[in-house]
């Protein structure tokens, strides 16, 4: 706590604030109570129920086909997205207006439209019947929409590298390409690591999408637990921790890799359907 | 375009339920989000603690996950809500972590020293944050809070995954009964999903505009 803002508590202070506390702690302690409460009266808490996430088949099937699946999807269209965001990327920051204005297009378009009317389209398009399945529309669509936001991280990673710095390699005589490629875009990878292993979370956590078109992953895999032992409290309790468990280790790898490399500045990424000002930092993670 | 005779009502209904969706949700976020937030900073150290794990489970957890408890598992507890009710109620659970977290950087962003002058020259608490932090704060907000409502207007459409007719929904549908016209189809709800977060952002950028300090 900082003590800008007020004075240090007096006794009376403390008083309240032990007050506070303690009301705090029945308000917390009532609501798990009454959570527990209610699963246990519900009958939620009995092992029948429980039974398929201690049985080593259904393990193995959660994880295996769940669980890895998932991250097979995402790390995919993570890789696919880095590639796609790269080219729009450097696009949008183009000298020629008929490369800049066709990326500036498709990444606004992708970024405005949602993932999940995005996938599905994809699906019902080139998925289906002798198309490429739900597990590529996943990755397809997951591949547009990450790429997209690759592309104006990796556009706001560019311009923060100082200007000396081009002017500085232009000036020894390289090329445009030779000044994007050596000296610009390696100093830029460091500072939208974060950025981009933020983007990983998000890219995770929208792999469950996949389960509106029957893509395989974790959520289908749940799924199919829930409907088979109708166990559907426990199911989502168990899908929910895997998914934090996955997503708390990556934001940590974030955090280190925004320490490590970049300190305390943080990149700076314009909204979608704005170009110019209304400027959000990027190290809050978007949605 | 021969998919538009006779379901432009359709459409229009399906991106009603989608607006729907949009503002409820969005005023109960933001009235949770700043709750949530109130207890991030407060002196009390169990709410500061309840609310960090309320925001990190909620933040690392789909949004679709969030869905399953709400329309799944939670009739199996005995809470059955309207259609309407329990879709708004995983995008708030969902949503508020987000807006608790932009409140945060918000207030965050203003420079400590703003806070110390304003002590500094015997401001009190109260005085400092009405007339010093506060309004910083709620200009810096904008930005961050207004990507977070435009991540929830397209996270609206995780409802289709869970029988609320809204704008996907209703895409999936008619893309099963004209499948000639796909792309016409997909390129006409995009563009209404585009509609809604372009005025969204203008929103944004006119209020930051306005609160600018000179």
């Amino acid at each position: 706590m900082s003590l800008v803002l007020f004075d240090q508590p007096g006794p009376r202070a403390r008083a309240r604030q032990r007050v506070f506390n303690v009301l705090a702690l029945v308000l917390v302690a009532g609501l798990l109570a009454l959570i527990v409460w209610r699963l246990h009266d519900r009958g939620q808490l009995e092992y029948r129920l429980w039974e398929p996430f201690v049985t080593p088949a259904y393990i193995q099937a959660i994880l295996v086909d769940g669980l890895l699946k998932t991250l097979q999807a995402a790390g995919t269209s993570i890789v696919l997205a880095v590639v796609f965001g790269l080219l729009f990327g450097v696009g949008k920051l183009s000298d020629h207006a008929w490369v800049r204005w066709p990326s500036w297009a498709v990444v606004e378009f992708f970024r405005a439209v949602p993932l999940l009317l995005l996938i599905t389209f994809v699906f019902f398009t080139f998925g289906v019947g002798d198309g490429f399945g739900p597990y590529w529309s996943l990755v397809v669509g997951l591949t547009l929409y990450n790429g997209s936001v690759l592309a104006e991280i990796f556009r706001a990673g560019i311009l923060a590298v100082p200007a000396g710095q081009g002017e500085a390699a232009s000036a020894l005589g390289m090329r445009k390409t030779q000044v994007m490629t050596l000296v610009l875009l390696p100093q830029a990878v460091k500072i939208m690591l974060p950025s981009l292993i933020s983007q990983c979370v998000v890219a995770l956590k929208d792999t469950s999408l996949g389960a509106y078109i029957l893509a395989p992953g974790l959520t289908f895999i749940g799924r199919s637990v829930y409907t088979e032992f109708q166990n559907q409290v426990p199911t989502a309790i168990v899908l929910a921790a895997l998914y934090i468990a996955v997503n708390l280790v990556l934001t940590a790898v974030a955090t280190w890799a925004q320490r490590r490399y970049v300190g305390e500045k943080s990149l700076v990424v314009p909204m979608v359907g704005d170009g110019a000002s209304g400027l959000a930092p990027a190290g809050q993670r978007s949605i | 375009m021969t998919f538009l005779d006779g379901n432009v009502g359709l459409i229009l209904q399906g991106f009603w339920l989608t607006i729907q969706l949009l503002v409820l949700s969005g005023i109960c976020s933001i009235v949770l989000g700043t709750l949530l937030a109130a207890a991030r900073v407060s002196p009390v150290p169990l709410l500061r603690g309840a609310a960090v794990v309320y925001v990190s489970i909620f933040r690392n957890t789909p949004l679709l996950v969030v869905f399953i408890f709400v329309f799944i598992a939670g009739p199996r507890l005995g809470l059955n809500y309207p259609f309407l009710v329990k879709g708004v109620l995983a995008m708030t659970l969902y949503t508020s972590a987000f807006v608790a977290e932009a409140l945060r950087s918000g207030i965050n962003s203003v420079p400590v020293g703003q806070a110390e002058a304003a002590r500094s020259i015997g401001l009190t608490f109260g005085q400092c944050m009405r007339e010093v932090v506060m309004p910083q704060a709620l200009r810096a907000v904008i930005p961050p809070m207004a990507s977070v409502l435009i991540a929830m207007a397209k996270n609206t459409s995780v409802a289709a995954a869970f029988g609320l007719a809204e704008a996907t929904a209703t895409m999936r549908g008619l893309t099963n009964n004209n499948a000639n016209e796909r792309l016409m189809i997909f390129l006409v709800f995009a563009l209404g999903y585009i509609v809604i977060v372009e005025l969204m952002s203008f929103a944004a950028n006119r209020l930051e505009r306005r609160w600018r300090v000179a």
